[in-house]
């Protein structure tokens, strides 16, 4: 259990210079977890967020800024006196022990005694339900399998922080599922700080007690997932974060109506009177599907189009419209009957538009909990 | 906090690991015993060698010693049989280079089939180029191309014909035949290797399409042999440039110079005429040649290298 | 498809038809060596005889020197592969597992010396081996033969050892392994089988060689190699005992040959065929 931090922890690859932001793979992150955090860090492939976690392990050498573990800084210490456990995608066992000497491989290195190594295996193959397999190969194991005994020698360690690198992306869907409720009933019960890597935002979102958003190697967005969804900082994390994934229409701003071609809404007075004041002239609106409904009535919000597509779950129903030049997605209740073809008004409330600047990026009006040293530029 | 050294993404571990430092000094020292053994029996006598090659020094005549300039390389280019020896080389490395990598070919493309007892013929094949070569100079100097007591002399007597002296009559062609026998097989190994690597679903797609069996062969298993016939021949001419045992148990670089390849001139000149200047001269002109034909390899291989690193 | 079918067969024939062929001179060989001196020096060959041992026997007798000669090549083939091994394996293990600009270029590098050719060595070693008492020596032609053999060896075990997922050296090194434990304890038993066959390759390579055996050794240290060689100058006299003696050379390394057959492949290809 350990408080872990990381300072102006960036990354370089090949370049001399101090400072070419344009080469980092890493760059300006900071966070400060709580004691026994479970930290979710989530972005596309190349954002960076693996690089991270291999600097947390030592695996990587950070070329700027500190990463403390417990207090201590770390940055010039190898992996193995870190005191740090790793599940890797891959699992990564060692092909020719057993699943039991797997588990014993760090404790043997360390000289610990026969019988506190035996005591550690068993209890923490009990944990995880492997005890049977404790003398098999890895070879004969399935993804499953591998996947719990990959984490069974990560408990035994007994480490101040463990860190998984997309440890379920190899399994089945619904063996994803199976395991993604496990590792966190695993981490409620260890309480142990916990770095999770994972591209998959449902993943994330389920897991994570707080998520740092990447993009191209600097974060975007550190919040708790009900933040993220709510009160997403720019247009990146919102799209980024719920699924389906929120739509985004291009408007001009008057007097507190935001309008193009199909479409316009009404603002709420925060939101009026910011972008009044700040003169904010275009602007990206976001809406996201599940919150917008058929209008029956003449309404403030509305946007209007064809439908091109329509997905039937069951419990809802997806539809595509043509707005304009735009694309538009929104989610009805399943029984609603929709043609392909129909002219569709949709409406929504004003409280749940988000805003963003067409340059910057960034979310107008109504920043969250956000920790200042996060708030990034696209 | 810089790293220490830089690197790309690597295919291990990251020199750049913390503890840099004795991280580099551990890396060197576990390389230092195999480069430091190759720097001494390599690199340093070949920097003797082109010192000899400026000095005047013969072993029977060790009182006539010192700096020669170039006029080692003067007598060596002046004379003939240097020149004899280094077409010899040339055409030794041509015709078995062609030979061996044709019929390799031709021979792979048969063995790629199935029938009755594959792997024993293969291994049969593929025997002679486990032979030392010297045993195979004896087996076709005295059995097969003597010209009373050998096979081929026989038969020849059995058709009617005359029996050939290959040996002195045909020195090159029979010093070829030798080394193409003894490394045909490695070509066919090679290559049918190479081959048997070969998608099924390419050669299907291609029959799908109307290819003929030749059309099949120019176009889709060629160029899938491209780099396996590429090191084939690389590597075979180091080895053929290198000739040696096949002309020693033989001809011994007879009749007269017919034979004698750069190898076995250099061989002659220290150990007949004991006259190192020359000889290294003659040796240096050696490693040029191998040069030529090695900057080519350690390009693929460099590439090779690269393409790894990138995992 | 009957005319399929007889190609196919035609093809299989041929195959065989080539095989023996090539395979004939070997074969030749070996019937010669099980026949006595007069059946194996006629005009007409002999392709019908009562096979007999005592070619072999003669070979193999007290004076003929051929155990001594056996020894030789035997300890300077196992020599020259063990200390290859021993040096290659820790330069392989830093070249795979830890690479930069350096290491690159050394792996390089070491190939490349590889296609220096001997003779361009030649006169230096022959002069100073003289000069320290190493000519005629088993450990001089030891030391030549790992010399010989250290760059195909180091490349092969390079390219098994990139064959290790380099997850589970980074599993080990999180674990608390030491350079030296990982290789000892993860790395080398993983690669045991490539390092087999690299090992295998690098005595059939030195048990054939001829060059260095010639040209460093008189007596003392000669190996079968150069036994056979002076068989060059007997006329005729000692055809069957030649062939036994050379049977007895070659055999083991046809063997050998056989099972190493892919891994010299992928060896001496530089692994551009695996």
């Amino acid at each position: 259990m350990a408080i872990v931090e990381l300072k102006n922890v960036a990354k370089n690859y090949g370049s001399q210079t101090k400072g070419s932001s344009g080469n980092n793979a890493v760059d300006n992150f900071n966070l400060v977890t709580r004691d026994g955090e479970f930290v979710v860090l989530v972005g596309p492939s190349g954002c960076g967020k693996s690089t991270t976690m291999r600097m947390i392990a030592g695996l990587e050498r950070n070329t700027e800024g500190e990463i403390l573990i417990g207090g201590r800084d770390v940055s010039q210490v190898p992996p193995k006196e870190r005191d740090i456990a790793m599940v890797f995608q891959s699992y990564a066992l060692y092909p020719h022990m057993s699943v039991a000497e797997n588990m014993a491989f760090s404790l043997r290195l360390k000289k610990r005694p026969a019988e506190e190594i035996k005591t550690k295996i068993d209890e923490a193959a009990q944990t995880l339900g492997i005890e049977p397999l404790l003398e098999r190969k890895p070879r004969e194991l399935s993804g499953g399998q591998r996947q719990r005994v990959a984490l069974g020698r990560a408990i035994v360690r007994d480490p101040q922080v463990f860190l998984m690198d997309e440890p379920l992306s190899n399994l089945d869907a619904k063996l994803r599922v199976d395991m993604r409720a496990e590792i966190v009933k695993l981490h409620k019960r260890l309480n142990v700080t916990t770095f999770y890597v994972t591209h998959d935002q449902v993943e994330a979102m389920t897991m994570g007690e707080r998520i740092v958003v990447m993009k191209d190697g600097r974060i975007q967005q550190i919040d708790t997932p009900i933040n993220l969804y709510e009160f997403p900082a720019n247009r990146f994390v919102a799209g980024f974060i719920g699924n389906p994934a929120m739509n985004f229409l291009r408007a001009r701003h008057a007097d507190g109506v935001v309008s193009g071609d199909g479409y316009g809404f009404t603002l709420d007075a925060d939101h009026t009177q910011t972008m009044t004041s700040q003169r904010v002239a275009d602007v990206w609106v976001g809406i996201r599907p599940e919150h917008l409904r058929l209008s029956d009535t003449v309404d403030t919000n509305r946007i209007e189009g064809r439908v091109e597509v329509v997905e039937t779950l069951g419990a809802v129903t997806m539809v595509q419209l043509s707005v304009g030049e735009h694309f538009v997605f929104a989610q009805l209740p399943g029984h609603q009957k929709v043609a392909i073809g129909d002219t569709l008004t949709l409406t929504c409330d004003s409280d749940k538009l988000h805003l963003f600047d067409t340059d910057s990026e960034l979310v107008i009006g109504r920043e969250s909990m956000v920790q200042p040293s996060a708030a990034a530029e696209a | 906090m810089k790293a220490i050294s830089q690197s790309a993404p690597s295919a291990g571990l990251s020199a750049e690991v913390t503890g840099a430092r004795s991280f580099a000094r551990t890396t060197r020292l576990l390389m230092a015993p195999a480069v430091i053994f190759l720097l001494i029996w390599m690199l340093v006598p070949l920097a003797m060698t082109i010192y000899y090659s400026f000095q005047q020094y013969n072993l029977l005549m060790p009182m006539y010693d010192g700096f020669a300039g170039f006029n080692n390389f003067v007598i060596l280019l002046g004379d003939p049989t240097f020149w004899k020896s280094l077409a010899n080389t040339l055409i030794i490395v041509a015709a078995s280079l062609v030979i061996t990598v044709g019929l390799g070919l031709a021979l792979a493309l048969l063995f790629n089939r199935t029938f009755v007892g594959r792997g024993v013929a293969r291994t049969l094949a593929v025997a002679p180029f486990f032979v030392m070569p010297v045993v195979t100079g004896l087996i076709w100097k005295n059995m097969l191309f003597h010209p009373v007591f050998g096979l081929f002399a026989w038969i020849a007597r059995q058709l009617g014909l005359e029996p050939v002296d290959w040996l002195a009559h045909y020195p090159m062609l029979s010093v070829i035949i030798m080394i193409t026998w003894e490394w045909t097989p490695f070509a066919l190994l090679v290559l049918l290797t190479g081959l048997q690597s070969l998608p099924e679903d390419q050669i299907e797609a291609a029959k799908l399409d109307g290819a003929s069996a030749w059309q099949e062969f120019r176009h889709i298993v060629i160029p899938h042999l491209g780099q396996v016939l590429y090191v084939v021949v690389m590597l075979e001419s180091i080895f053929f440039l290198t000739s040696f045992a096949e002309i020693y148990t033989t001809t011994s670089g007879g009749p007269g110079t017919a034979t004698t390849n750069l190898p076995y001139y250099i061989f002659q000149t220290v150990f007949q005429q004991n006259d190192i200047g020359i000889a290294s001269a003659a040796a240096i002109g050696a490693v040029i040649l191998a040069n030529i034909f090695a900057i080519m390899l350690i390009r693929y291989i460099a590439g090779n290298l690269n393409a790894g690193a990138a995992r | 498809m009957r005319s399929k079918r007889f190609n196919n067969v035609a093809m299989g024939v041929l195959a065989w038809v080539v095989a023996l062929l090539i395979f004939f001179p070997i074969l030749w060989l070996l019937l010669t060596a099980f026949k006595t001196e007069q059946q194996a020096f006629t005009v007409v060959p002999n392709f019908f005889f009562s096979p007999t041992l005592e070619s072999f026997k003669t070979a193999l007798a007290q004076g003929s020197g051929y155990w001594h000669y056996a020894w030789n090549s035997v300890l300077t083939a196992v020599a020259s592969t063990v200390i290859g091994l021993a040096l290659a394996v820790p330069a392989a293990y830093a070249m795979a597992f830890y690479p930069n600009k350096r290491t690159d270029f050394l792996l390089v590098w070491m190939v490349s010396t590889k296609f220096i050719p001997a003779v361009g060595v030649l006169i230096p070693i022959y002069l100073v081996y003289s000069a320290v008492g190493l000519l005629d020596n088993a450990l001089g032609l030891t030391l030549l033969f790992t010399a010989m053999n250290l760059p195909i060896i180091v490349w092969m075990v390079y390219s098994y050892f990139r064959d290790i997922p380099k997850d589970i050296v980074e599993a080990a090194d999180i674990d608390g392994a030491s350079i030296m434990q990982t290789l000892f304890k993860v790395v080398l038993p993983l690669a045991l089988p490539g390092l087999a066959s690299t090992g295998l390759l690098a005595l059939i390579l030195a048990w054939n060689e001829s060059f260095w055996s010639i040209t460093m050794t008189d007596h003392s240290a000669a190996t079968l190699a150069v036994y056979i060689a002076s068989f060059k100058s007997a006329e005729g006299l000692f055809w069957a005992k030649m062939s036994a003696a050379s049977v007895l050379a070659i055999a083991p390394i046809i063997v050998l040959g056989w099972f190493t057959q892919r891994q010299m492949v992928r060896g001496l290809t530089f692994g551009a065929v695996k």
